[in-house]
């Protein structure tokens, strides 16, 4: 085990599938020379060369339409759009194309591609530059979508989604770069559709993703002090879901908050509120609750942005008054 | 006029001169050029440097605030002033500029308040200014979305017989966006009154332009589209103000579009998060500090007797002004009204965020009393 950055476990992850599977090649915007503008691909222009590692211009729809003609001869590219905002750049080709490929060749063409992008608030970026987009690529079917929140997971996931024979969107946090975790030294794969319980807990479940994990667990700790017991769990992906996890804990607990950094309107909550409100209704033992962020663009104004975004006491909070219904 | 296929006409006359329109040499002496005739008169003359210093001295300050915290990122222009400059004093006061990120000079010169661009970079309210102030819309961060506003603009402009025209700037990597492309293709379809000013620096953040184009240049793209291109040495003020003066004359008169490319080099980081030594040398920086836009002007108006010691301290002791005024308000400026969240998502928000906004007042309220 090694601590690493996540913004290095990236680059690590990465490098790995690399050393591994010769088919795999990176492209996308300043990745080669500049090592990712976000630090990301440090170091593959050095190990794998230009051959593999392709400074591309700046062209997303090419970097996708791009990716996808290389996947069809066998080749497993990984594609970087350097915000996920900018994935409504080459929307058609993401949710169009790669999404349906396989589908109307009837299983005849995969396309396994992962098409990596950074998401998320917090960092006073603005609203076309903070998004988390996540649930666009959920409403699509045909896309994995897959979300780490540590080091490991990082490490894990990418793994997943290079293997996976199915286009991958992951989204990897901003906010998250520079937290630091243990990663395994030996190969650490994570099948895509498995969710992580972070801590165990009796009186309700929060499920959280990405970077609300962190809300979540920082909430969980602090109601520990006011007797309440939290389960938290990462769901780590979004397609596949893994529905028996989050089942399984809501059922011994009754009570589920959900946290999302995405807005609340069309947010992958309500796709877990609804899987709750259908499989188990008759556990519930209080409304389900939503922590989201609020239905509007993301604003540049520190002070602005603070208030959409969800927060640790927001959490902690809202799950008291869920815990005392 | 619309005829089955494309446009008839030698498509040589769409080429770009064989080197770029250079008005000034590097000692600072002027050669005129019948193609691209000066209309300056010696007021603007001065004007023009007045703009470039300013800029440059603004732009300055912008990377100090940032680097103290007061802005999340800034862009910055040094070295591309006459390649901002020139074109934005080519333009009408109805005319509209479609700005990105990094065009403080564009903006200056179109009687923006430097303090609302940097509002905008720091998050201080909602936005930064008020795009019908001065005709210059929303600092666009995606890259080439505002070339086809600007197209779209010009098109509806020419609907109604405004006699405006729309100036797109972008850098040379945007050239790449489908978006930036599909613009020049509707603006040339169209005869839109546009012109599209590429700013050549070099670099889109650390990918040198051999990596974004193959064309010999970018003004050679514009015979695709059946536009002129046209090329300038962009940091030859003058030259970027006689090339971009003749594009928008033929847009104003109803001859359709152009594409210019201002060649130019970025002399900061890409942004203030950059760090341009892993892709770029210094040596490569010197040839180009050599050939810095403001002193070869500068030359140029003293030689012509309209520049001397005292006015250049005139325009120093303005920009000190202009620099401290800014400094002062963007120091310890509010970080939003969290009131003002609700109120822009749509024309009428909706009881929806009446509810969420008088929740949110009362929160405010409760924790003010706290
Ligand atoms: C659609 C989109 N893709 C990627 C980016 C990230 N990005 C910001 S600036 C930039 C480089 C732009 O280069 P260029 O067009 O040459 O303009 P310059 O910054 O040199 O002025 C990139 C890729 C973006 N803002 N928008």
């Amino acid at each position: 085990m090694a601590e690493l950055s996540y913004r290095y476990a990236v680059a690590e992850g990465l490098a790995r599938e690399m050393r591994r599977d010769p088919a795999v090649v990176v492209l996308g915007e300043d990745v080669a020379a500049a090592g990712g503008v976000w630090k990301t691909t440090q170091g593959l222009l050095d190990e794998f060369g230009p051959e593999r590692v392709w400074d591309t211009p700046i062209s997303e729809q090419a970097i996708v339409g791009a990716a996808i003609g290389a996947a069809m001869t066998g080749l497993r590219p990984i594609a970087e759009i350097m915000y996920a905002d900018f994935l409504g750049v080459c929307w058609d080709q993401i949710a169009n194309q790669a999404a349906k490929l396989r589908y109307m060749t009837a299983g005849q063409l995969t396309v396994p591609l992962v098409i990596r992008t950074i998401h998320g608030g917090g960092v006073a970026k603005g609203a076309q530059h903070s998004q988390s987009p996540e649930n666009w690529a959920l409403a699509v079917p045909g896309l994995r979508v897959a979300c780490p929140s540590t080091p490991a997971d990082v490490v894990g996931l990418l793994a997943g989604a290079v293997r996976a024979d199915d286009p991958v969107v992951v989204f990897e946090h901003k906010g998250l770069l520079g937290s630091k975790g243990e990663v395994p030294d030996d190969e650490h794969v994570l099948e895509l559709g498995r969710a992580a319980v972070r801590r165990r807990g009796t009186d309700l479940t929060i499920v959280a993703l990405s970077a609300t994990v962190r809300l979540a667990l920082e909430a969980a700790a602090e109601l520990e002090g006011q007797d309440v017991s939290a389960e938290v769990i990462d769901l780590r992906t979004l397609v596949p879901l893994d529905a028996g996890c989050v089942l399984e804990s809501f059922k011994r607990t009754s009570r589920l908050l959900i946290v999302e950094e995405n807005p609340r309107q069309g947010g992958w909550g309500a796709q877990i509120a609804a899987l709750v409100a259908e499989e188990a209704f008759w556990y519930l033992d209080a409304p389900i609750t939503r922590v989201a962020g609020e239905s509007v663009p993301l604003p540049a104004a520190r002070g602005l942005e603070n208030a959409v975004l969800p927060s640790a006491d927001q959490v902690t909070e809202t799950a008291l008054k869920l815990a005392r219904t | 006029m619309t005829t089955a296929g494309a446009v008839a006409g030698d498509p040589r006359a769409l080429l770009p001169p064989d080197a770029p329109v250079r008005l000034l040499d590097d000692e600072g002496g002027l050669h005129e050029a019948d193609a691209f005739p000066l209309d300056l008169k010696d007021a603007d003359l001065v004007a023009l440097y007045r703009f470039m210093v300013l800029a440059r001295r603004v732009d300055r300050q912008a990377i100090n605030l940032q680097r103290q915290g007061q802005l999340g990122v800034y862009a910055s222009l040094l070295g591309q002033e006459a390649a901002q400059v020139g074109p934005a004093y080519a333009l009408g006061d109805p005319d509209w500029v479609f700005p990105s990120y990094r065009e403080m000079g564009a903006a200056l010169v179109r009687g923006i308040d430097p303090a609302a661009i940097l509002h905008m970079f720091r998050g201080t309210w909602l936005a930064g200014h008020d795009p019908y102030d001065a005709n210059f819309a929303l600092l666009s961060i995606p890259i080439g979305t505002q070339a086809l506003h600007a197209a779209g603009f010009a098109m509806a402009a020419k609907l109604d017989g405004a006699g405006l025209v729309a100036m797109s700037f972008f850098g040379d990597g945007a050239t790449s966006e489908g978006d930036t492309h599909e613009a020049l293709n509707f603006a040339a379809v169209f005869d839109a009154p546009c012109v599209f000013w590429v700013q050549n620096n070099q670099y889109a953040i650390s990918v040198p332009l051999s990596l974004q184009t193959r064309a010999p240049t970018i003004a050679h793209k514009a015979v695709g589209y059946g536009m002129p291109g046209y090329r300038c040495d962009g940091n030859d003020v003058l030259a970027t103000y006689a090339v971009a003066r003749r594009a928008v004359d033929r847009a104003r008169r109803g001859g359709g579009p152009s594409l210019v490319e201002a060649v130019t080099y970025r002399m900061e980081a890409h942004t203030t998060a950059d760090d341009p030594s892993r892709y770029r040398t210094e040596t490569e920086l010197g040839e180009w500090r050599a050939k810095d836009p403001i002193a070869r002007y500068e030359t140029f108006l003293r030689r012509e007797g309209l520049l001397d010691d005292a006015l250049s301290e005139e325009v120093e002791q303005e920009a000190r002004e202009l620099v401290a005024r800014v400094r002062g308000e963007i120091y310890d400026a509010p970080h939003g009204d969290p009131l003002e969240l609700f109120e822009h998502v749509y024309v009428e928000p909706g009881p929806h965020y009446d509810e969420q906004r008088r929740q949110l007042r009362r929160e405010l309220d409760g924790a003010g009393e706290a």
